[in-house]
């Protein structure tokens, strides 16, 4: 195992990180800019290098400084965490042209997984089921107009370089096309440097549940049940659960058989996550692959008692897993992310936390970075905490995370705490019948 | 003389006026970037640009100034 590692990241994931080093005593390299001097991921670490203006295109994203900062420091392998360079490619690659580990998959799986396109063609011609649609660009509206009356609508125009819900607008009709075309080429361009959309047919009204996987370098690939990722504003997860109470025997099946044949096809090593969209035929579609540590990967490890980030280290470190199974699921998990907005505008509102409690109690994790005192920057985005509640059956966690909610204080800043009870407390949550027009509907109410 | 000040603290995106414009109350001056959402800043007041206090890439704080008005 490694003895000295840089986490390449910032808040509640940097100390998470930090947190499974310290179990194992391997000691930890932070990386902070001017904004985060005082953060909680720099005081727990054991070494840290300062990465200059808060910025993160001068920061956190900037590989130079941090691949200087881990050779300085003589760190043996980089966490990536999540967002930020932990899905770059070319970060990958030159951790490995020096000689460090990045603790994840090889830069090649990383640029496959990120060109949607021949992901699509890839894993279609394996037998994972895609949404259907094109595998190609579009080259402009007249033949998106073409392809969508092929299709039929409703269809959904996407980025082909993107991601994470970004870069994407549903089409309805065919009068909205051109101007929904050219929004979503220029936000293709601009989030993600490529104009290049392509055209899927819409699921309506659907489920996003995803597959969480662990691959080894033989080719071994181990899934770890679902994730129920349904609850979304904006394309933007907000509370996920596991299991799904969406998911029967029969679908689950097929999605655990989905994606660790799409592991499996592209040699996929590490911790990855396969999402896929679900429309009322309960068919599973794949979406995308996530080729890092997800922001809810502790729901799966409340059900199946693993830490993932101490998998991940194992991996990377070269460590097998032939010989072990799929860990039985145990229980229910449910994550609220806490995020620093006000819960009817969603505005953002950054600024000092002036006074934070925190509960804890059996079952209950809060994963965090604040401090009293500490000053939430507006330059990064607004994840304060993942609250989240492990118990036998999904009432007695609803129970239980409403509970902790309510006695958590973050004074100083706006959180969207009264928006996560509101979703908790509604009928269709409860039932878990719900789908990811929820958040939507509740907000008209 | 009269100021349009900020309501939030973020990165100047884009600023939609220039010195010489008439402002209108109502009308879009300034997008602030604040936690990767984008704000964008409308006047209560109306007049014309006089001034405008920053450029985009500028961190800015809440009450800062951003564009004087007469």
């Amino acid at each position: 195992m490694f003895k000295k590692i840089l986490i390449a990241n910032r808040g509640e994931i940097a100390v998470r990180v930090a947190r499974t080093c310290k179990q194992l005593g391997i000691a930890v390299v932070a990386v902070y800019s001017d904004a985060d001097a005082d953060a909680l991921h720099v005081k727990i670490a054991d070494e840290a290098y300062p990465l200059g203006e808060p910025p993160v295109s001068k920061s956190y994203l900037n590989a130079g400084k941090i691949i200087r900062a881990a050779l300085e420091s003589r760190a043996e392998a980089i966490h990536p965490g999540y967002g930020l360079l932990s899905e770059n490619p070319h970060f990958s690659r030159l951790c490995r042209e020096n000689n460090l580990v990045f603790i994840g998959p090889t830069p090649e799986a990383i640029e496959l997984m990120g060109d949607k396109l021949a992901a699509r063609r890839l894993l279609s011609a394996k037998g994972v089921p895609v949404v259907p649609g094109h595998n190609e660009p579009l080259a402009d509206e007249v033949e998106a107009l073409r392809a969508a009356a092929e299709l039929g609508y409703p269809v959904m125009l996407k980025a082909a370089a993107g991601g994470g819900g970004i870069g994407m607008a549903a089409v309805h009709k065919p009068d909205e096309m051109a101007r929904l075309y050219k929004e979503c080429c220029f936000r293709a361009k601009s989030s993600f440097g490529k104009e290049a959309v392509y055209l899927e047919k819409l699921v309506v009204n659907p489920r996003h549940i995803e597959v969480q996987i662990l691959g080894d370098k033989e080719g071994t690939v181990l899934h770890f049940h679902e994730r129920e990722c349904s609850v979304q504003r904006r394309h933007q997860k907000i509370i996920e659960e596991a299991p799904s109470p969406f998911v029967d025997d029969l679908l689950r099946e097929k999605l655990v058989r989905a994606a660790v044949r799409c592991a499996e096809t592209i040699g996929y090593e590490n911790a990855g996550t396969v999402e896929f969209i679900i429309g009322e035929d309960r068919e599973p579609y794949f979406l995308e692959m996530n080729t890092r540590l997800q922001v809810e990967h502790p729901v799966t490890e409340m059900i199946t008692g693993l830490d993932l980030v101490h998998e991940q280290l194992k991996i990377a470190a070269g460590v097998l897993l032939s010989g072990r199974e799929t860990p039985r699921a145990d229980g229910w998990a449910i994550e609220c992310r806490v995020y620093a907005e006000d819960p009817e505008t969603f505005r953002p509102s950054p600024g000092v936390i002036t006074a934070l409690f925190l509960p804890e109690d059996d079952g209950l994790r809060i994963d965090h970075g604040l401090l009293p005192g500490y000053k939430v920057s507006a330059f990064y985005d607004p994840l304060l905490a993942k609250v989240i509640v492990w118990g036998v059956t999904r009432e007695h966690v609803l129970e239980k995370i409403i509970s902790a909610l309510g006695e958590i204080r973050i004074d100083g800043i706006k959180t969207n705490i009264p928006l996560l009870q509101k979703i908790l407390s509604d009928g269709s949550f409860r039932e878990g019948s719900y789908n990811t027009n929820l958040v939507s509907r509740l907000l008209v109410q | 003389m009269k100021s349009i000040c900020s309501n939030i603290d973020g990165v100047i995106a884009e600023i939609k006026v220039k010195v010489g414009d008439e402002v209108i109350p109502g009308q879009e001056v300034v997008d602030v970037e604040s936690m990767k959402s984008i704000i964008t800043l409308v006047s209560e007041i109306g007049g014309i640009v006089r001034e405008i206090k920053v450029s985009e890439g500028d961190f800015i704080g809440e009450d800062d100034p951003l564009v004087i008005l007469e």
